[in-house]
């Protein structure tokens, strides 16, 4: 038994896949930084980050997932939980020392935890693309602050992109301290100081420039195989004009949880499954459950 | 300025929410003209209102002014309402407000029909016109099809909405001349088969020629109501079943009436809408789209109605036991699908996994296969053998007393002796 130990970054832990075979240690607990605690009983082994071994475990997987599959790993990744690591690593091992297609043993314990971990990131983004509202801004631009469950930003980048194509809007995590921003042609990865809430953009005096990026440092291919084209380029956010909502915002606002209360049908109030669709914890960025205003 | 509007949404939303549908999935408008909207695929719920029912689309009236008096409906004409009318302006801009916050997902717009079929329609037709071509919004936009109207104008619509759709309100034309003597089935048919041979030669001539525009790429839907006229769920599932073969539909939605008048030939008011009764014409529905089951396996002459506390498939196999236990990792994917306790996504993971060896219990549950109800269906790796075959009212008890229905408040399972 031998405890491995990455960065938690994608490159840490395809690297962590390659020394496994390199080394061939037998079974191994794998964690990342954040939840390490040295064993006294347990050997350690640092797992140093190279992009060409990573790399080249990258390939291995494409050559052997197909596309489906390489986006399920992703998504597992990007939930960040302690436990995906692992079964991502114990997942990328299984296919490797086993026969093209053994990825469709749900039977098997880490092909069946991708799975399902991959599907709820997958639900999270979707709701993403629902619950997310937009504010307009005074000056023009659509903001929206969101703390998801897990890291959906990559994924939900090109849903917005597409569909917001002739307006500038940011969305932000306020969870993981970045967001998205378009101006009519581009997504960049900005930063932003000091936001908390939705209220607190109009404090935003400077923006700097974000050191370590969330997106992977694997050029190009990983992006590519997960359609997210990798057209974020962490950059410095200019520094905004005064953020204050627009006068027609709380027009629209008020329009919108009319519309809401109007549609609902008393007689078939059904509060339990109302609350399974939207859940409480994202009703703060909901305008039609805010009791604000 | 701001309180008319406010007014009138409110007028307009509220006489529009006993429409059922607000999918927005199937549409395929890509936002290649630098414009607002990129339909999804499979459709966003954006939120959801207090008695659970999705919000997608702006759903409104027109108006409510109406020239029909059909019994079952808020917007009648001798119902003493507020009425409204909205401009096409404000439908517009309400659309594309809604739309750039992430409110929406687009607009389903239907109508009163005001001064006759034609007038009513051109007006929702100028709507879909600006918003699609002046706005360059490539949302999605269900259109009502109003019946009797000009056959150009259905196609102009066409060509304009992702969806289209029309009310059979009634089951049977009997239960519709009761309630709308001015109505009639044939008035739903005509419209909804001209648009399904329109969306076919469209078809046809897009394979062709590649330019050929989208027609209702979304295809077209109904909705009936339940509970207001005297039907079985036979004769309602056996018309949806009809529709779904004749016209291609990608829907047919059930509406539970909900009281709204003291006219004598409907419940009365204040009596609780069939919602049981509409859920489990929905898994029915289900039944029949996904899982490969014939409406007359489900719903036939010894049991016009459908089980209020078990669930259809529950139901069907109880009366089909000879066809159980299958074994799980021999038997086809077809009959899988019909065990009850396991769904479309544990079938296909099943299939799968079975490829690797044999599946045990343990594995079952993970995958999702909701087990206590499935084990009485089943036969896997190490299932224990069973000397006793139990009668289909045991197994019916047995799973009614280890599950808990949503809609039996109170505990009414009869003691088990044996």
């Amino acid at each position: 038994m031998i405890i491995y130990l990455i960065d938690g970054s994608l490159e840490g832990l395809l690297c962590a896949v390659f020394e496994w075979f390199e080394r061939k240690p037998g079974p191994v607990i794998l964690k990342t930084v954040q939840h390490y605690q040295p064993d006294a009983f347990i050997q350690t082994f640092q797992v140093d980050n190279d992009l060409n071994k990573a790399d080249r475990v990258w390939k291995g997987l494409q050559r052997k997932l197909d596309k489906r599959w390489i986006r399920h790993f992703y998504c597992t990744f990007l939930s960040e939980l302690p436990e995906a690591y692992s079964s991502l690593f114990e997942f990328a091992c299984y296919i490797f020392s086993n026969p093209p297609g053994a990825e469709a043993n749900y039977g098997n314990a880490h092909v069946l935890a991708l799975s399902q971990t991959a599907h709820k990131v997958e639900r999270e983004k979707h709701r993403m693309e629902a619950f997310i509202r937009f504010e307009h801004t005074a000056d023009g631009m659509f903001y929206c602050g969101i703390d998801p469950d897990f890291n959906v930003l990559p994924l939900i980048m090109n849903h917005f992109k597409n569909r917001y194509a002739d307006q500038r809007w940011i969305i932000y995590d306020l969870k993981r301290h970045y967001g998205l921003y378009y101006d009519l042609h581009i997504v960049e990865e900005i930063q932003m100081k000091n936001v908390e809430s939705p209220e607190n953009v109009e404090n935003i005096e400077s923006a700097e420039h974000k050191e370590n990026p969330q997106s992977i440092q694997i050029p190009g291919n990983l992006e590519g195989a997960c359609s997210t084209e990798n057209e974020t380029t962490s950059k410095v956010w200019s520094k905004p004009a005064k953020n204050i909502r627009s006068d027609k915002e709380s027009l629209y606002a008020m329009l919108w949880k009319d519309y809401f209360k109007s549609t609902n049908i008393v007689a078939r109030k059904n509060t339990k499954l109302h609350i399974q669709h939207v859940p409480k914890r994202y009703w703060k960025y909901l305008t039609e459950k805010r009791q604000d205003s | 300025m701001s309180e008319r509007i406010r007014e009138k949404l409110n007028i307009l939303a509220d006489a529009a929410k006993y429409d059922v549908s607000c999918s927005s999935s199937g549409g395929t408008r890509k936002n290649d003209n630098k414009g607002l909207g990129n339909s999804h695929a499979s459709g966003i719920c954006h939120t959801y209102t207090e008695d659970g029912r999705c919000v997608s689309l702006l759903k409104i009236l027109l108006t409510n002014h109406c020239i029909f008096d059909c019994a079952y409906c808020v917007s009648r004409k001798s119902n003493d309402i507020e009425r409204a009318a909205f401009t096409v302006e404000e439908v517009v801009s309400l659309t594309m407000n809604f739309y750039r916050r992430n409110y929406i997902e687009g607009l389903f717009l239907s109508s009163g029909i005001f001064k006759n079929a034609d007038f009513t329609m051109e007006r929702l037709v100028r709507v879909v016109k600006k918003l699609r071509l002046e706005e360059r919004f490539n949302g999605y936009i269900h259109l009502k099809t109003i019946p009797g109207a000009s056959d150009e104008l259905i196609r102009e619509a066409g060509m304009y909405a992702d969806r289209m759709s029309i009310n059979l309100e009634m089951p049977t034309e009997a239960g519709l001349k009761l309630l709308a003597p001015e109505k009639s089935h044939q008035d739903v048919i005509k419209p909804l088969s001209f648009v399904q041979n329109q969306i076919i030669q469209f078809k046809e001539e897009k394979k062709l020629i590649k330019s050929v525009p989208k027609f209702v790429p979304a295809g077209q839907s109904t909705q009936m109501v339940i509970g207001a006229t005297p039907e079985t769920d036979k004769d309602i599932m056996q018309t949806a079943d009809a529709f779904y073969r004749n016209f291609s539909l990608k829907r047919v939605y059930y509406s539970g009436y909900i009281p709204i008048s003291n006219d004598n030939r409907l419940p009365v008011l204040g009596s609780q809408p069939p919602l049981i009764r509409e859920n489990r014409l929905y898994q029915t529905d289900w039944l029949m789209r996904f899982y490969g089951f014939h409406v007359n396996e489900l719903l036939n002459d010894a049991n016009p109605h459908l089980d209020i506390d078990i669930d259809p498939k529950l139901s069907w196999a109880l009366r089909n036991l000879h066809h159980f236990p299958v074994d799980i990792n021999i038997v086809s994917y077809q009959m899988i699908l019909r065990i009850p306790g396991i769904g479309v996504g544990s079938a296909k993971k099943i299939v799968q996994a079975r490829k690797f060896g044999k599946l045990r219990i343990d594995q079952l549950k993970k995958i999702g296969v909701a087990y206590n109800r499935a084990r009485h269906f089943i036969k896997c790796a190490d299932t224990p053998y069973q000397l006793k075959d139990y009668q289909s009212t045991q197994i019916k008890s047995f799973i009614l007393a280890e599950s808990q229905s949503k809609y039996i408040k109170n505990d009414v399972n009869q003691l088990i002796l044996f």
